[in-house]
């Protein structure tokens, strides 16, 4: 039992600052590139609803831009598009490596995936209640607001939660290149130097994340659905 | 000049199979504080013609005039506004899912920037207007169809319509249900200035609270006057068919309760 307490602290003292800073990076990578994809990929979601053939302002060449500009940004894999982006990457943040300059290639990804995960939650509002918002003499605007992003609310915070899980992936897999946080540790000292202690210790602890980040986003769209009782 | 005025009005649907005309060159005139009806059966292009009223639908062809206004000249905020006066009540009720009762009375008037402190006074007085008072804080999820639809009716007189134009505001209720609901329009309407535009495929609400009714069958209008005129002496053929629907129906209903009687009596013999 000492010597396990022992062992313990030894490898606490070896590793937990280490751990501890992938964590944060990790968690600030993952939330601030989530928040960056939103600013972009909501309006664009937004605007695919509204411009699709059944949405309220059909505009079908918007919708096409759109729309295909996801669908190729979406199919590259990740791990590319991370390299195809070093010379934006560069030129925004001065350097290619580390966790801020990961959130760079982060919002790319995240951005598309939101707008589709948007335009879904948002197409799944009853047409009925937004057509009696139409007749009350509602614009555009307003049912934007509150009968889309109202009524969608849950369904949109879900998907907040998978966007959440898929952004930390790709952060573990940016640490291929030096990406930094939790997967950077991973492949530093797993593949480079063999500890696979150390690799399954990550591990355990994305995992975790994940499942926190999980957890919070499915009470907090419980408890925000009133549809039913 | 009528209050409403629809002129020549045609209506036609690019759909896959070719297009559908929903309205053919309809001509028909509502009085102010008419509760006029509009009746055909299920395809007869009822819908498209209150929907066209409102602008939700865009006419293919032909004039709506409004109190002496062409609804197809105003654009943008003028139709906004013009449709505020409107109001609307559907068979699916369409209540905002995610707001309380109350939110949702008080959703036209956030739509017309009246003050939040006078929005929610309002909305209670028109929820106890409607019976619901208790549900202020509810949600539509926790109603009944016949308390979603009274919520509807309160919601609709948050903007102190001109107009209430009702598509099949009853047809998803059963009957008990359907009778206060019509009593509760032929209260507001006997109250108020509202004209009141109802459609519907059944008969009883016509003869129950509309003062004129309107013949819809397969986009033509078929005859139009008073309830009494029409439902008498029927000219067209469509007005009889729904007439022999109605009688069908209420013998079938009253075989129905004689045989229950009769499966009753049996019982009680036994
Ligand atoms: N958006 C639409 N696209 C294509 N056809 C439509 C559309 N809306 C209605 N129709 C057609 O127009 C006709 C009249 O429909 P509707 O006005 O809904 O009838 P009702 O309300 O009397 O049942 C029907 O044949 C229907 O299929
Ligand atoms: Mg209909």
């Amino acid at each position: 039992m000492h010597d396990l307490l022992i062992a313990l602290q030894a490898f606490y003292e070896e590793y937990g600052v280490l751990l501890l800073e992938g964590i944060r990076d990790t968690l600030y990578m993952t939330l601030l590139s989530t928040f960056f994809g939103y600013i972009i990929g909501l309006p664009m979601g937004i605007v695919l609803t509204l411009t699709d053939k059944e949405g309220i302002s059909p505009n079908r060449i918007i919708y096409t831009i759109l729309d295909v500009i996801i669908n190729i940004t979406r199919s590259i894999p990740f791990l590319i598009l991370l390299i195809l982006l070093v010379p934006v990457t560069k030129a925004l943040v001065g350097k290619s490596y580390g966790s801020t300059a990961t959130i760079v290639p982060l919002t790319v990804a995240a951005a598309p995936l939101i707008a589709r995960m948007v335009e879904s939650s948002l197409k799944e509002v009853n047409k009925g209640v937004i057509e009696a918002a139409t007749s009350m003499g509602a614009s555009k605007f307003r049912i934007i607001i509150n009968v889309l992003l109202g009524e969608a609310k849950t369904s949109l915070v879900v998907g907040t939660t998978i966007v959440l899980g898929t952004v930390l992936g790709y952060s573990a897999m940016a640490g291929v290149v030096g990406g930094g946080g939790l997967g950077d540790i991973a492949i530093r000292y797993g593949y480079y130097r063999f500890e696979t202690g150390i690799t399954l210790i990550t591990v355990i602890f994305i995992v975790a994340i994940v499942q926190i980040l999980q957890g919070l986003g499915m009470l907090v769209a419980k408890k925000s659905d009133h549809r039913r009782t | 000049m009528s209050y409403i005025e629809v002129k020549n009005l045609n209506k036609n649907f690019i759909a896959k199979n070719g297009s559908v005309e929903a309205i053919k060159d309809l001509n028909l005139s509502i009085e102010k504080r008419d509760i006029f009806g509009v009746i055909g059966l299920s395809g007869a292009g009822k819908s498209t013609f209150v929907r066209c009223l409102n602008l939700l639908e865009k006419p293919t062809s032909g004039e709506i005039l409004i109190d002496g206004v062409d609804i197809q000249s105003l654009k943008g905020k003028d139709l906004r506004f013009k449709r505020q006066k409107i109001g609307m009540i559907f068979q699916n009720f369409n209540l905002l899912e995610q707001r309380s009762v109350l939110a949702n009375v008080c959703f036209p008037m956030e739509i017309q920037h009246v003050p939040a402190s006078e929005r929610k006074e309002k909305a209670l007085e028109l929820l106890r207007r409607v019976g619901l008072e208790d549900k202020a804080k509810a949600y539509p999820s926790q109603l009944s169809g016949g308390q979603k639809q009274r919520v509807a009716i309160a919601r609709v007189l948050a903007s102190d319509p001109d107009i209430i134009l009702c598509d099949e505001a009853t047809s998803a209720l059963d009957p008990q249900t359907t009778q206060t609901i019509l009593a509760l329009l032929k209260d507001i309407h006997d109250t108020s200035d509202i004209t009141v535009v109802i459609i519907t495929h059944e008969m009883k609400v016509i003869s129950q609270i509309c003062s004129k009714v309107a013949v819809l069958d397969k986009g033509v209008l078929k005859e139009t006057g008073s309830v009494d005129e029409v439902f008498n002496n029927p000219t067209s053929a469509a007005t009889k068919r729904l007439l022999l629907i109605k009688n069908t129906e209420e013998q079938s209903e009253e075989i129905e309760e004689n045989a229950e009687k009769a499966g009753e009596e049996e019982e009680i013999n036994a």
